[in-house]
């Protein structure tokens, strides 16, 4: 009982950090209509900066917490570069838009490699979540319940900021029809570059809370980025909560079959995404085909 | 025309003659790997060029050739069994793929080849029973077709070259065929097409299944070359390589893949040898291609052929309109 408990707990956690991944990824799938293939790297080069920052490479210890939102601004503001120097070159051409994040993502895992070498970096689970909370005879690792915590604030901000603000109406506008949301004067590509550095950040900030738990190992990038993909794919693109109920699902799924068949735990992800796709192929909250 | 059939003629006989004219046997070897590339790149481009659909999970195709292959020997089956089954498995895969994948067009159907290939790679590296993980699959020996033992540099070589002959010749008669005018049409217009009365899926579902048979054979070419296949032969690295070749020689032609592969092997195999950061270059390469050349080397170079040779016989007014792009 109190295995499966766990396992359900860890599930939860990791849907969380799937879900701060995704919501970015999901987003600037819906506006910009290309699946970022650097969200993966966002996501290790976040988790980097704040190991680095943590762990005192640069010769003073940074608070978790403070490293957490200064690696999350620095990402955020190289997906702004990113996107204003080079995606902003390639209007309306789709398809050279991936390549290019494509390219950028071997670039970046490379930089990692080069940077912080090949060994796995740990870092310490910050002081004041350290420790077990007792329910009954289970035992939850607390940081793993803040993490579900910190999610569900994120993704109920989130929401707020795409449902209630004048910014969000502006976001869900473009995604909804791009063309005729210029017509009324909304300055579209400034989204673009809004929603990237947005998405860029959620990415950083998931990799560094995940840090203490996923550890940051060079490969962290082309782990994580094919399970947003199939939370998108599966969740709709553009959807807030298709990402959110993607998310759990898939992490569920794979820590699931992590532990019940682990050697197929990456294939078992494959079965939803086949029903999604053969049933309802714009994913279960989306609103148009990619 | 004359002078087409002449290059044609001068390309042969320079392929046919490699192992005479370069300076030693490791770059008969560096010329073995250009081609079975080269024909991995063709059966991309089948998708890529002729009919506009971008897959990024092409790699976990020619991985499971491989695997196949290379699983089969290891269970101590003969190698006609397994490269035929290596063949079916690897064609059966890009059915599957294609099933899936052909529900959307452009960035949906990258995205679903790149998850695809994502989970083969994951297959190939978790399911250690059958793939051995991360210390992969060995090898052992090379088929010896009517007894010439491919084990050899030089005969290998003259095997990939007829393979990859026999590769460029399905696809030239693919391009010229109904079937390849067909195929350009639903790249262009898939709803006139379908207006038209051709089944859009279907000629899309049948370039897959050409592109999945290329594939494959490269891929097996490729165990065979190698004697060794691991779970990195499937990363995404490796799909966006091939990509690569068909992008930078240029989509939609049969000497872009070709050139593209030579360009790339000839790349990764001189700089290696200097640096260890071959993605960091790759990633590079890429990026600047994108934005600079996007067409590719081949109908680059082509235009800017036309352009020096119009420059002299037209008049100044359509060169000037020419030279705009």
């Amino acid at each position: 009982m109190s295995f499966w408990l766990v396992l359900a707990v860890n599930s939860i956690t990791f849907g969380g950090l799937l879900f701060l991944l995704s919501a970015g990824f999901s987003l600037i799938f819906g506006l910009m209509r290309i699946p970022n293939l650097t969200h993966g790297s966002l996501f290790m080069l976040g988790a980097y900066v704040g190991a680095t920052l943590v762990v005192g490479m640069l010769g003073f210890q940074f608070n978790f917490w403070l490293a957490a939102v200064l690696a999350t601004l620095t990402v955020a503001a190289l997906g702004a570069l990113i996107e204003r120097l080079l995606l902003r070159r390639l209007p309306g051409d789709q398809l050279a838009q991936v390549l290019v994040t494509l390219g950028l993502s071997f670039m970046a895992a490379d930089f990692c490699l080069m940077m912080w070498g090949g060994d796995p970096l740990s870092v310490a689970t910050p002081s004041e979540l350290g420790g077990f909370a007792r329910f009954g005879a289970v035992a939850f690792p607390i940081y793993r319940l803040a993490i579900i915590a910190i999610a569900t604030v994120f993704a109920i901000a989130l929401w707020l900021l795409l449902d209630r603000t004048r910014l969000g109406a502006m976001i869900r506008a473009g995604v909804d029809d791009p063309a005729m949301a210029r017509v009324v004067g909304i300055r579209v590509s400034q989204l673009f570059t809004i929603v990237f550095a947005l998405g860029a950040g959620l990415a950083a900030f998931a990799g560094i809370i995940g840090g203490p738990i996923l550890s940051v190992y060079p490969g962290l990038d082309q782990d994580m980025l094919p399970l947003a993909l199939v939370v998108v794919i599966l969740g709709g693109s553009g959807s807030l909560l298709g990402s959110f109920v993607g998310s759990i699902v898939v992490g569920f799924i794979y820590n699931f079959g992590q532990a019940l068949l682990p050697e197929l735990a990456y294939f078992v992800l494959f079965l939803p995404m086949l029903l999604v796709l053969l049933l309802r192929p714009q994913g279960l909250f989306g609103r148009h085909m990619p | 025309m004359n002078a087409r059939l002449f290059a044609l003629a001068t390309a042969f006989v320079a392929l046919v003659s490699v192992p005479y004219w370069v300076p030693g046997i490791y770059y008969v070897n560096v010329a073995s790997q250009i081609l079975f590339y080269a024909v991995f790149a063709l059966g991309l481009d089948v998708l890529v060029g002729y009919g506009g659909l971008v897959s990024l999970g092409h790699a976990g195709l020619f991985g499971v050739a491989a695997y196949t292959t290379g699983y089969l020997l290891q269970l101590g089956l003969g190698h006609p069994v397994a490269i035929l089954a290596a063949l079916m498995v690897g064609v059966g895969s890009m059915a599957v793929y294609a099933v899936l994948s052909l529900r959307s067009t452009g960035i949906g159907f990258i995205m679903i080849t790149l998850a695809l290939g994502e989970i083969l790679w994951g297959l190939a590296y978790r399911w250690i029973s059958v793939t051995g993980g991360d210390n992969g699959i060995s090898l052992h020996t090379r088929p010896e077709p009517f007894g010439f033992s491919l084990s050899d540099a030089v005969t290998f070589y003259y095997a990939t070259l007829i393979i990859f002959l026999f590769s460029l010749g399905i696809m030239a008669v693919m391009v010229r065929s109904p079937f390849g005018a067909a195929l350009m049409g639903t790249r262009d217009q898939p709803r006139r097409m379908n207006a038209l009365g051709y089944h859009v899926w279907a000629i899309r579902f049948w370039a897959c299944l050409l592109s999945g048979l290329l594939t494959s054979i490269s891929g097996i070419m490729f165990v065979y070359y190698t004697q060794f296949i691991s779970p990195q032969t499937l990363a995404l690295t490796s799909s966006a390589e091939v990509l690569l070749m068909v992008i930078s020689g240029g989509a939609g032609t049969l000497l872009g893949p070709i050139v593209g592969a030579a360009l790339v092997v000839a790349v990764k195999t001189v700089v290696s040898g200097f640096i260890e950061r071959w993605n960091f270059l790759l990633g590079a390469i890429f990026v600047a291609i994108v934005i600079m050349m996007p067409e590719g080397l081949v109908p680059g170079s082509a235009r800017l052929w036309q352009l020096m040779w119009r420059k002299k016989s037209l008049p100044s007014k359509v060169v000037a309109t020419e030279a705009k792009p």
